[in-house]
């Protein structure tokens, strides 16, 4: 009744091929817009950026940018993490060694340091798919762990191993208070969620979509498997590397190699696996959903007076995510992302289905 | 020389452990071409039911012997292996016939993930120990061909020993017996093994069987020398390179694999560390499996089958 597109008429293909051609689309996604960046800012609690809505919005960047790679173009990585890393650590050296370097432009340089690695190890891909590939990204996780643990020089010779930063600004605004470090991953998340739409809707992305779908028919009809690969592991790595920026850098604020270690790329690929492969809606949905079960399951039993050891919780996390990727691959292939799809598809008909 | 000698044996015995994990993967891929992500995960699963059962048994019986205890354990271990193989047949893979290899191998990663919940929350998530009575300690060999002689631990020796008698015992199984030879058409072509008779779900559940076999002698081994922790899931993902190395279809390959990951990892940071600034062990199989890929991707002795696009 109230989701539908009759009477909304295109006039011109711009009209056409717009993001969200209905009007209640545009409209619910303003709303949100308007909640994200003036509700949730006046009326939030610490506690509610700090834990919850911070890394949500950066592991759902480094979803979608590893969605890119393993959703759109079929190529798994294990090694999110690694290219995370080196994207906070690229941007690291490049604060700290270059004076009067602002974030944004260390931030960027972080995301291409991590688009160099991450074409490099792109390469064997184009030799080798499957869980091969997956060796060699793994390959990339286990050296990059290495590398920043044991070679001083990328931090900078401190001597914990640790590094830090602080007094961050934009512009002249200093980045301190929750509010204003959820303002800027926010606005962050945005620019490359937009971006990565429309690369997915352009050439580039069709080039993917047919790579992964079946290369050797994308090869016959005249597109570069090497090109198409190549630069699905530049986009999606440079989108990693400066989401491991933000997480580095706003999250976490001094941090070590643990932080990016396997289980980060682990979480990263079960998001883009829940959330829903090939699909830029559900990156946000993988990691809202991976946030908030394990904060859930946490407060529940408590609400409930259970008492559950934090030991068991996160055993019970563990199963949960295990059956659930087991559960998505075999019922709905294409994650909470497709229910929402089907639930809108639902609505247009509501209440009279046929 | 007896240094480089004692280096090149730790290695060989380290080595002989990775094969025993590669070769539950080169099995499962071998009968069903999934790749099981869960192996390390179904080690410590493995593992845990082993050490906790042989110190709950004689609890629950009320009687006090070691060998009873380990045997017993060893059985009910093994039982429960034999039932997660058919709870993953039944209620995962069946369901996931025909899917792709990525597909599978995601699904696979998520029985990792529920199995490590699972055997934590069943057993507990403490550091458990696995008696079966390994001697301790280490043996001197060769004394009078090297000054001092090689320093040789005698729990590594039975290890690799044990490890050798499974590897000719599934040869055995896998030439010899009717099932083997199901298995082994099964893996050649699954349709036309199907159109000749051979109930393609029960071989899967056999061959899951006898990878949770291999796994439970993997965690039991290592779990008397380690002790059984979560980190014990971890060791299996040195088990990738490996079976990259010798090939995902080859047994031999996978024990050869095993012995090169092995040898090359404790030379490499003995030798090579010290240029890196140490701790290479990490990253050594990954970067060789790597490079293998590159030059030989179907491994030493894998059947050529990857198609390059």
């Amino acid at each position: 009744m109230l989701y539908r597109e009759n009477g909304q008429f295109k006039a011109s293909y711009a009209a056409d091929q717009q993001i969200f051609p209905i009007l209640q689309d545009r409209v619910a996604i303003g709303a949100l817009l308007a909640i994200a960046f003036i509700v949730l800012p006046l009326f939030g609690s610490e506690y509610l950026f700090r834990a919850i809505l911070i890394p949500f919005l950066i592991l759902a960047l480094a979803a979608l940018g590893l969605n890119i790679l393993v959703g759109y173009c079929g190529q798994i990585s294990l090694g999110t993490g690694a290219f995370m890393a080196v994207g906070a650590y690229g941007a690291y050296n490049f604060l700290v060694r270059i004076d009067g370097m602002p974030l944004i432009a260390a931030m960027l340089l972080g995301g291409l340091s991590a688009t160099v690695i991450g074409v490099l190890f792109g390469i064997p891909s184009l030799r080798i798919k499957g869980l091969y590939l997956a060796v060699a990204t793994l390959a990339a996780q286990f050296f990059t762990d290495w590398a920043f643990l044991r070679i001083s020089w990328f931090t900078n010779n401190s001597s914990s191993g640790s590094v830090s930063v602080a007094g961050l600004n934009v512009l002249g605004l200093p980045i301190e208070s929750p509010v204003s470090k959820y303002l800027f991953c926010l606005v962050v998340v945005c620019v490359f969620a937009l971006m990565a739409k429309n690369l997915t809707r352009s050439a580039i992305g069709r080039q993917w979509m047919a790579i992964r779908d079946m290369d050797v028919a994308a090869a016959v009809i005249g597109i570069r498997p090497m090109y198409a690969k190549l630069t699905a592991f530049a986009v999606s790595s440079f989108i990693v590397g400066v989401a491991g920026v933000l997480w580095a850098f706003i999250h976490l604020g001094a941090w070590e190699p643990a932080a990016f270690s396997i289980d980060r790329s682990f979480q990263l690929l079960f998001m883009v696996i829940i959330g829903g492969l090939g699909s830029i809606m559900g990156a946000f949905f993988g990691a809202a959903f991976i946030i908030v079960l394990p904060i859930l399951l946490d407060q529940i039993p408590q609400l409930l007076g259970i008492p559950l050891s934090t030991a068991t919780t996160s055993h019970l996390v563990h199963m949960i995510f295990g059956a659930l990727i087991v559960f998505f691959l075999i019922v709905e292939p294409h994650g909470l992302a497709k229910l929402w799809s089907i639930g809108k598809q639902k609505l247009r008909l509501w209440p009279f289905p046929h | 020389m007896g240094f480089f000698l004692e280096t090149l044996f730790g290695g060989l015995m380290a080595g002989m452990l990775y094969s025993l994990i590669a070769l539950g993967f080169v099995l499962i891929y071998k009968a069903s071409g999934v790749f099981n992500f869960a192996q390390g995960a179904m080690v410590l699963f493995a593992a845990l039911a082993m050490a906790r059962f042989a110190e709950w048994i004689p609890k629950w019986l009320g009687f006090d012997n070691l060998i009873v205890a380990n045997l017993l354990a060893f059985v009910a271990a093994m039982a429960l292996m034999i039932v997660l193989a058919w709870a993953i047949e039944r209620l995962c893979l069946s369901k996931l016939v025909n899917q792709e290899g990525i597909t599978l191998l995601m699904a696979t990663l998520g029985i990792s993930y529920f199995l490590d919940g699972l055997g934590q929350t069943m057993f507990g998530n403490d550091i458990y120990s696995i008696n079966v009575g390994m001697p301790k300690d280490p043996a001197m060999i060769l004394e009078n061909l090297f000054e001092g002689g090689l320093l040789l631990s005698k729990e590594d020796l039975i290890a690799a020993i044990i490890a050798a008698a499974l590897v000719a015992l599934l040869a055995l199984f896998f030439q010899k017996t009717a099932t083997g030879r199901a298995l082994r058409a099964v893996a050649d072509d699954h349709q036309a093994a199907q159109s000749i008779g051979i109930p393609l779900n029960r071989i899967w559940v056999i061959v899951w069987s006898v990878a949770g076999f291999a796994a439970l002698v993997a965690g039991i081994i290592w779990g008397s020398k380690l002790g059984v922790q979560f980190s014990l899931s971890l060791v299996a993902l040195k088990a990738l390179p490996v079976v990259i190395l010798g090939g995902l279809t080859s047994v031999p390959g996978a024990i050869l694999g095993g012995l090169i990951i092995g040898v090359g990892e404790k030379l490499s940071e003995i030798y090579l560390g010290p240029f890196f600034g140490g701790g290479i062990e990490i990253w050594f199989a990954y970067v060789l499996a790597l490079a293998f890929l590159l030059l030989r991707p179907q491994g030493l002795f894998g059947e050529k089958i990857i198609d390059r696009v």
